[in-house]
């Protein structure tokens, strides 16, 4: 961001956040995810913990609300059962949803969370000071903050054996988020690279999307045409950067395809497909 | 039927007696003076040691969470630089049109100014994650070329705040050159070298004078629309957020006048203790407490005003986020805030409209605090429960903050009143030249009376010759 920079790209930069700033996408990475699938099983969670070094904060920093699960698994009743029973809620995942016109971005003050051209919103944890602002202006509360120094606490002895050496272990002080698991991306990338091809459809696989027993996750590009979350969204009618008011006024039982929050045109990657009740 | 306008100080007071009663308020304070700088100090200890805790532990100490990544901090924040504006009002505002009864009480308000400022800007780097690295929000050159996000209302906070900051320190500098001349003259020590290096070889020439004149005037075009500027960029850091109850559009209008309000009623608190301890009862006069809280009053209906607009545009704008939070704030866990902050800033302030109250110092020094206990709650109620309810409802949470995230809040008061009563012990806090304007302007004036006593030579004036001049 030097001032030649600012300069020259003026416009771009004012209403750059529209469609990310990026004009010249190498990928659109998304997800879409069958609620109809999900049991709640909580299995993407753990393998979110394992893969990407997340703290285990312990029971009492958990109940504050200080977690560090980048991947969580959210319930929710139907309005008529307010008692929450065991049995009977309807389970969200819920991630970064690497929005198009993230909110986070324009906000951090170090320009510590940007637009990458994978179409994903990245997070350098170095540059981050803390002032959490991201975290704040995100619809989806998907930010998490290492509000301790969670190393000697979250992986005794002999347990740092078991951290994954692909992605750093974040200190006090910083933000982390969801990163579409960024270091499988990487790693896949630089092989086709290596190979001289480009990326094919299912070589990426997040550790949530390969460890969920119902394969109620597909990742892929957007950008590929062929690719099995390109024909899902296209299947449902979601588009990128389009409210999708119109179609939901259709209620077409087979149009299952939404993105949460779409009214607020932050662009999420991530899209749902409704759960399927009988009795609805 | 006649109007009798009752005259803001004085005016028989002769120009030697200012001096020496300012000057005395230098050296011998009531004892109720040390006794509140001790308070002060072990409140700002409270502080430092709960602080301390943080630094080392972690933010988790504070109890801050995830969908309550800010809280008291930031609403302490908001709070310390809003108090700083009623100084600017009184002493650049006032000073434009030409409101003489500012003159013996905008020198420690403009000191307000300054000492809060210090206060707020202690926030910030109290709230960061990695403190340490806070210099990546200016603008510095980098060998990496690295440059901090313009687009973040933070990064524009960063530098309003040092502007700010630096513009109100020169202001009540240059303000006080004169004054400082007079203590250079009347000191000896350490005092009569401070004091001489600080007024900057000031004589009293007519040069001088003219050249003060003008830069006084300058410096207050120059502080009035910063002044603005400065809470409505403190209002950018929520209103250009996506957050319901933050993204709204009469927030810039609201801060600056929540501030105004909040300054104004720390003012009338600030009056009382100084008239107290430094026995200023020729100086800080009823007539003058009694414009004071006209003021507060009239702005109090301002930011009621806002107030109700706010609320309207939310309740008639039928979007579900803001209106939902808009009724959990009346009715939810935060109520209680609600409601005091609804009565101290909105019904409270008719007790300044009964001159008896507003002539009775205990009665306004109560009312002032509660003003200012309900501008708090303001600010709480404006970060705290929009954090609480915002977009997504698995991640809804009342929180009230720890004990370490009380103290430093709770030090803060102390941290400012420490510097402000300092400030008024060392500097003189009365402005001995323009309360001397006051008397010689009424004396030209004056009836006929008047005029023969003055030329009466029998009874000469009496007059000082000190550093002061005018």
């Amino acid at each position: 961001m030097s001032l030649d920079n600012i300069l020259n790209h003026w416009s771009d930069y004012r209403k750059g956040s529209e469609d990310g700033g990026h004009h010249d996408y190498e990928h659109r990475w998304a997800m879409a995810i069958n609620l109809d699938l999900c049991i709640g099983c909580n299995a993407c969670s753990t393998a979110c913990y394992a893969e990407n070094n997340l703290a285990v904060v312990g029971k009492e920093r958990f109940e504050k609300g200080q977690a560090m699960h980048w991947m969580r698994i959210e319930r929710y009743w139907d309005q008529q059962e307010l008692e929450h029973p065991e049995q009977g809620a309807s389970f969200l995942p819920m991630m970064c949803q690497q929005c198009g016109a993230a909110t986070c971005e324009p906000v951090c003050p170090v320009a510590a969370t940007y637009h990458t051209p994978d179409g994903l919103n990245a997070q350098v944890y170095n540059r981050c000071i803390g002032s959490r602002y991201c975290s704040n202006n995100c619809p989806f509360r998907v930010r998490y903050f290492n509000f301790y120094s969670y190393y000697d606490s979250s992986w005794p002895e002999p347990m740092e054996q078991q951290l994954n050496p692909d992605i750093s272990v974040r200190d006090k002080g910083v933000m982390e988020k969801c990163t579409f698991c960024m270091q499988r991306i990487r790693s896949v990338k630089d092989k086709a690279f290596m190979e001289d091809r480009p990326v094919q459809d299912g070589e990426v696989v997040p550790a949530c999307a390969q460890s969920c027993p119902t394969s109620a996750i597909v990742f892929g590009d957007t950008m590929d045409d062929g690719s099995m979350v390109s024909k899902l969204w296209k299947k449902h009618q979601v588009e990128r950067g389009v409210y999708q008011k119109t179609k939901l006024a259709k209620k077409d039982a087979d149009l299952r395809g939404y993105r949460i929050f779409e009214e607020l045109n932050v662009d999420p990657s991530v899209m749902y497909l409704e759960r399927v009740r009988e009795d609805i | 039927m006649t109007m009798v306008t009752e005259k803001d100080i004085n005016e028989q007071i002769a120009w030697a007696k200012i001096n020496t009663d300012v000057l005395k308020s230098m050296e011998n304070p009531r004892p109720a003076y040390w006794v509140t700088l001790a308070v002060c100090i072990a409140m700002v200890a409270c502080a430092v040691l709960a602080e301390y805790i943080q630094y080392t532990v972690g933010m988790g100490t504070a109890d801050l969470n995830n969908p309550h990544m800010w809280d008291m901090y930031i609403a302490a924040f908001v709070f310390w630089i809003g108090m700083s504006h009623s100084g600017t009002l009184l002493s650049a505002i006032l000073h434009l049109i030409h409101a003489d009864w500012r003159k013996p009480i905008y020198r420690f308000a403009e000191a307000m100014t300054t000492f809060s400022l210090l206060t707020a800007g202690i926030f910030p780097m109290i709230h960061l994650g990695r403190v340490w690295n806070l210099y990546w929000v200016l603008p510095y050159v980098s060998d990496r070329g690295i440059w901090p996000n313009f687009r973040s209302p933070l990064v524009w906070d960063a530098f309003a705040i040092t502007t700010y900051l630096t513009a109100s320190m020169l202001f009540l500098f240059v303000g006080m050159i004169p004054d400082l001349a007079i203590c250079r003259d009347n000191t000896t020590g350490w005092r009569k070298k401070l004091y001489g290096i600080l007024a900057l070889g000031w004589i009293g020439s007519d040069r001088q004078w003219r050249h003060f004149r003008k830069i006084y005037l300058l410096m207050a075009c120059f502080l009035i629309p910063l002044a603005v500027s400065v809470h409505s960029i403190v209002s950018a850091d929520f209103a250009m957020s996506i957050m319901p109850g933050w993204h709204i559009t009469s927030f810039p209008p609201y801060f600056v006048a929540g501030a105004l309000y909040s300054g104004c009623a720390a003012i009338i608190t600030l009056f009382v203790l100084l008239r107290y301890f430094f026995r200023f009862e020729d100086y800080m006069t009823l007539p003058i407490m009694e414009k004071t809280a006209k003021l507060t009053f009239a702005i109090a209906m301002v930011w009621t005003y806002l107030n109700l607009i706010e609320f309207a545009s939310v309740w008639y704008g039928h979007d579900v986020y803001n209106k939902e939070l808009l009724i959990a704030k009346a009715t939810g866990a935060y109520a209680w805030i609600f409601w005091t902050m609804l009565f101290c800033g909105s019904v409270l302030p008719f007790a300044l409209a009964f001159r008896k109250l507003r002539r009775h110092m205990p009665t306004m020094f109560v009312v002032s605090l509660f003003l200012n206990l309900g501008m708090f709650f303001e600010r709480w109620m404006i970060v705290a429960p929009t954090l609480s309810m915002s977009h997504e409802p698995h991640q809804w949470d009342i929180m009230y903050g720890s004990i370490v995230e009380w103290a430093i809040v709770f030090g803060s008061f102390g941290w400012f009143g420490m510097l402000f009563l300092v400030f008024v012990k060392v500097f003189p806090s009365v402005s001995m030249y323009e309360v001397k304007e006051m008397v010689f302007h009424r004396k030209r004036s004056a009836g006929e009376e008047d005029l023969a006593r003055m030329t009466d030579h029998a009874k000469p004036v009496t007059q000082t010759t000190g550093g002061g001049g005018a």
